[in-house]
């Protein structure tokens, strides 16, 4: 394998407003290499790769190019020197075809001038997807293509750049096992072409199988590059948390209390789910595992009125409720953290305080008018508790990174005094060392008598925290074992239940 | 009167409070900055143009209608929405206000609180129009808007109503003076900003006004009933459109059935100017006012400069033009990228 240094960046460092984003970072690339780029979050990993691919300027610092010094001041320029990235949320445009979505801004009329070019560009993608061994038809809509497929599309539109490098932030984040394997497959075709890929991930596991090198960043700094074969999983956490975390662990036992908190009885949905019924104990937390599609989602967003249920009845503390709305939810103390929590659980462009207090503004008022004092208090008290880190409960929420962010979710809900909670994917995009905070949350929670519905497609987490655990597939519930009785191949069984 | 969760807990030291209010508050600032330098400019070519009995008839109390019209569509703009029937919306009510004062006989307060009824009825027309029936309050107001043009030309017979012969000291409304020196109109329009200011930034609507804005969809699953606020919010500023459109009648001794349509756009154009954000989540009633005002002296300035209107027009435009531009640019500085 070629050594040849394709890229280096040294000394980069980039502040905004009251933040050091990085501090000093060096990070470099050789042909044919994957180099995995890790930290936690907020620890500046995408905005070194915003200034490698023109979308952010960096204060100071040195970018070499094969060989050159470059100044990479747009996207465009990125894209002329070569440098392409896929970022963790999807461009493309569902409304348009695999192959216009990939020949975007390059399309192809050399024909007649004003028109587009359709067959041409059809022939060119499909070139290209049998190039890189996918399995698309390039008329298409992107619209109708699985996250998967689409994460395929980005990829084809990326390498369609033919440039030298290629910058993936987080491209398995949505991908089941057997699709992260195929993308590794394009992958290995990348490098052995001789191109450097920088690879952005949380799953750590995934290192091992694909990167060559591994640089720790922590904060903004520098911290480490290490060589793939002479490391492991913990040592790379502990020097992106600078200490070590313990992987495979389980609950410890509590003490269960009986009490059943809220009873679900034949739950079914126009489209997808079909007669749910499930228990949850007061003091509880419920991991419901399954596959991608297999309703888990679908089924938080029924029971908490979001979406209309064709079917089912909900009891509380054996009382029944009628729940149509999300506010008749927040009414009954279920509290909803969405997978996505900038569309569903935020808002980015207010500050902490209001963020804290949305799910309880009446709560907070007097004659009609809020009282600020009390709301502030309220905020900083959740600051303290859950340890946000931010400058102050005047911080906007986007300036946090995704794990205080969560954070001040859980706070929106605490400060409304929910005793149900729903966590869908409570770590998705968060790093190592914060994502156990959260579990610690979790368990904490769970101890001062909250029931905790726990979504998650990552077994271990499920394994790790909950009591019981549900698994869905295609709709249906279909087991609940206890967590002593469970582990990975049992709730795979289970979530694959009703495949063919 | 400002945003009363930023400043919540603002006992911070006490030199970079105020650095820290001029760096929050910058885009006011400068908007403000250029109401002065506007102001000066006019005042050094014509004398005439700062005294008195310009700035309180010929800027002020021209900026009474749209200033109204523009503090309440401020609520709507900020929580992401529209709403195009404000001018016509004017005229409509404006119309009724007429044929009821001299149909029932009512008096200046009778007359005030048709006015505002009608004007909040038009608001929770749009409010039902967007919420209930999901239609985009651009489709749903621009509806409303042509409606309410037909309903004002229906109702009046296409004739103007007079006031003179119904009801003793309407003109007194807008043209009256409480306060010695200063017409009724624009103490009104200053306590109707007031009232609206801490409607915005300390009530649970004003709230609510900013939650959706920023992000509806989690204001909604976080168990705010979504559709009743934003019809409230519609309804609050159709209430803004029924004193307008008292203070325009009041003006004018008469309800014009064709006198309101253009109007609406003078007052987003002022809310824009303000530094309201046109996407929603951000936003505040001393920028409208100071927006309306930039308006005002703008107009009036390049008329006593005997400027044409065709070209006071034009330059409107490239004021618009700059002030959203200088504000983007000064954002992208400051980092703040969505």
């Amino acid at each position: 394998m070629a050594t040849a240094q394709l890229l280096s960046l040294s000394g980069v460092s980039k502040e905004f407003p009251g933040v050091k984003a990085l501090n000093n970072v060096h990070f470099d690339l050789n042909k044919g290499e994957v180099h995995a780029l890790v930290g936690e979050n907020g620890a500046g990993k995408s905005t070194l790769m915003k200034i490698l691919s023109g979308i952010y300027k960096k204060d100071t610092g040195e970018i070499t190019y094969q060989g050159n010094h470059v100044n990479v001041s747009s996207p465009i320029e990125a894209h002329h020197l070569g440098i392409s990235i896929i970022h963790q949320e999807l461009n493309l445009m569902p409304h348009l075809t695999v192959a216009e979505n990939i020949f975007i801004g390059r399309e192809d009329r050399k024909k007649v001038r004003p028109f587009l070019n359709k067959t041409m560009q059809n022939k060119a993608a499909a070139a290209l997807l049998a190039e890189l061994s996918l399995n698309l038809d390039p008329k298409t809509l992107v619209g109708d293509l699985t996250i998967a497929k689409q994460q395929m599309v980005e990829i084809a539109k990326a390498v369609s750049y033919r440039g030298e490098v290629i910058i993936m932030d987080e491209p398995t984040s949505s991908l089941t096992p057997a699709e992260t394997e195929s993308l590794f497959a394009i992958i290995r075709t990348l490098k052995a072409a001789g191109k450097g890929v920088v690879y952005i991930s949380h799953r750590l596991e995934e290192l091992e199988q694909i990167s060559d090198r591994i640089t720790v960043i922590r904060d903004g700094e520098y911290v480490k590059t290490l060589n793939t074969k002479e490391t492991n999983i913990p040592e790379v956490i502990s020097l992106m948390v600078g200490r070590t975390v313990d992987q495979d662990q389980r609950p410890d036992v509590r003490p269960m209390n009986s009490d059943v908190v809220l009873k679900v009885e034949g739950i079914s949905t126009r489209n997808l789910l079909k007669d749910v019924s499930f228990e949850l104990k007061r003091g509880e937390i419920l991991g419901f595992a399954g596959l991608m599609g297999s309703g888990r989602t679908e089924l938080a967003r029924a029971l908490i009125g979001a979406d209309p249920k064709t079917d089912g009845k909900v009891f509380l503390k054996g009382q029944e409720v009628k729940i149509k709305s999300p506010s008749d939810a927040v009414e009954a103390g279920i509290g909803y953290l969405s997978e996505d929590r900038k569309r569903f659980g935020l808002l980015l462009i207010q500050n902490v305080t209001f963020n804290v207090i949305l799910a309880s503004i009446p709560g907070f008022t007097k004659f009609g008018f809020v009282k600020s004092g009390p709301a502030a208090g309220i905020a900083r008290d959740a600051i303290a508790q859950l340890k946000i880190r931010t400058p102050s409960e005047k911080q906007l929420v986007k300036n946090l990174s995704g794990g205080n962010q969560q954070k001040v979710v859980i706070a929106k809900w605490l400060t409304r005094n929910c005793d149900i909670l729903i966590f869908d994917e409570p770590t998705r995009g968060i790093d190592v060392g914060a994502k156990d905070e959260i579990y610690k949350l979790l368990t904490k929670l769970a101890s001062e008598g909250k029931s905790i519905i726990m979504i998650s497609s990552e077994l271990p987490e499920v394994l790790r925290m909950s009591d019981r655990i549900a698994v869905m597939c295609e709709g249906r519930l279909t087991g609940i074992i206890d967590n002593k009785d469970a582990d990975q191949p049992t709730i795979m069984q289970y979530a694959t239940k009703y495949r063919d | 009167m400002s945003d009363v969760l930023k400043t919540a807990g603002e006992e911070v030291q006490g030199e970079s409070k105020i650095k820290e209010i001029i760096r929050r508050e910058i885009g006011q600032v400068l908007a403000l900055g250029s109401l002065v330098v506007l102001f000066a400019f006019f005042s050094i070519m014509r004398p005439v143009f700062y005294s008195w009995a310009n700035v309180s008839n010929g800027i002020l109390m021209s900026t009474t209608v749209t200033g109204l019209l523009a503090i309440g569509i401020t609520f709507v703009i900020i929580t992401g929405g529209i709403d195009l029937s404000i001018g016509t919306g004017t005229a409509l009510c404006a119309i009724m206000v007429g044929k009821l004062v001299v149909a029932w006989h009512l008096n200046l307060a009778g007359g005030v609180i048709v006015g505002v009824v009608v004007g909040g009825l038009l608001g929770v027309v749009n409010g039902i129009l967007i919420t209930l029936l999901k239609l985009p309050p651009f489709i749903a107001t621009l509806a409303t808007m042509k409606a309410a043009q037909g309903l004002a030309l229906i109702i009046s017979q296409m004739r103007p109503i007079h006031f003179a012969d119904g009801v003793k000291g309407w003109d007194q409304i807008a043209q009256g003076n409480l306060i010695p020196q200063i017409p009724n109109g624009v103490t009104i329009l200053f306590v109707g900003a007031t009232i609206a200011s801490i409607i915005l930034n300390r009530t649970v609507l004003g709230r609510y006004t900013f939650a959706i804005g920023s992000n509806s969809e989690a204001t909604k699953l976080s168990g705010v009933k979504v559709d009743r606020w934003l019809i409230a919010i519609y309804a609050l500023c159709g209430i803004y459109v029924g004193l307008a459109a008292v203070m325009l009648t009041s003006r004018l001794g008469s309800a014009q059935p064709d006198l309101g349509l253009g109007y609406e756009l003078e007052a987003i154009a002022a809310v824009i100017i303000g530094g309201t954000s046109i996407l929603g989540g951000k936003g505040s009633i001393r920028g409208t006012i100071i927006g309306a005002l930039i308006m005002s002296v703008l107009i009036n300035g390049l008329r006593i400069l005997e400027l044409q209107q065709e070209w006071q027009y034009v330059v409107v435009g490239i004021v618009i033009i700059f002030a959203v531009w200088s504000d983007n640019v000064r954002r992208r500085r400051a980092g703040d990228v969505s």
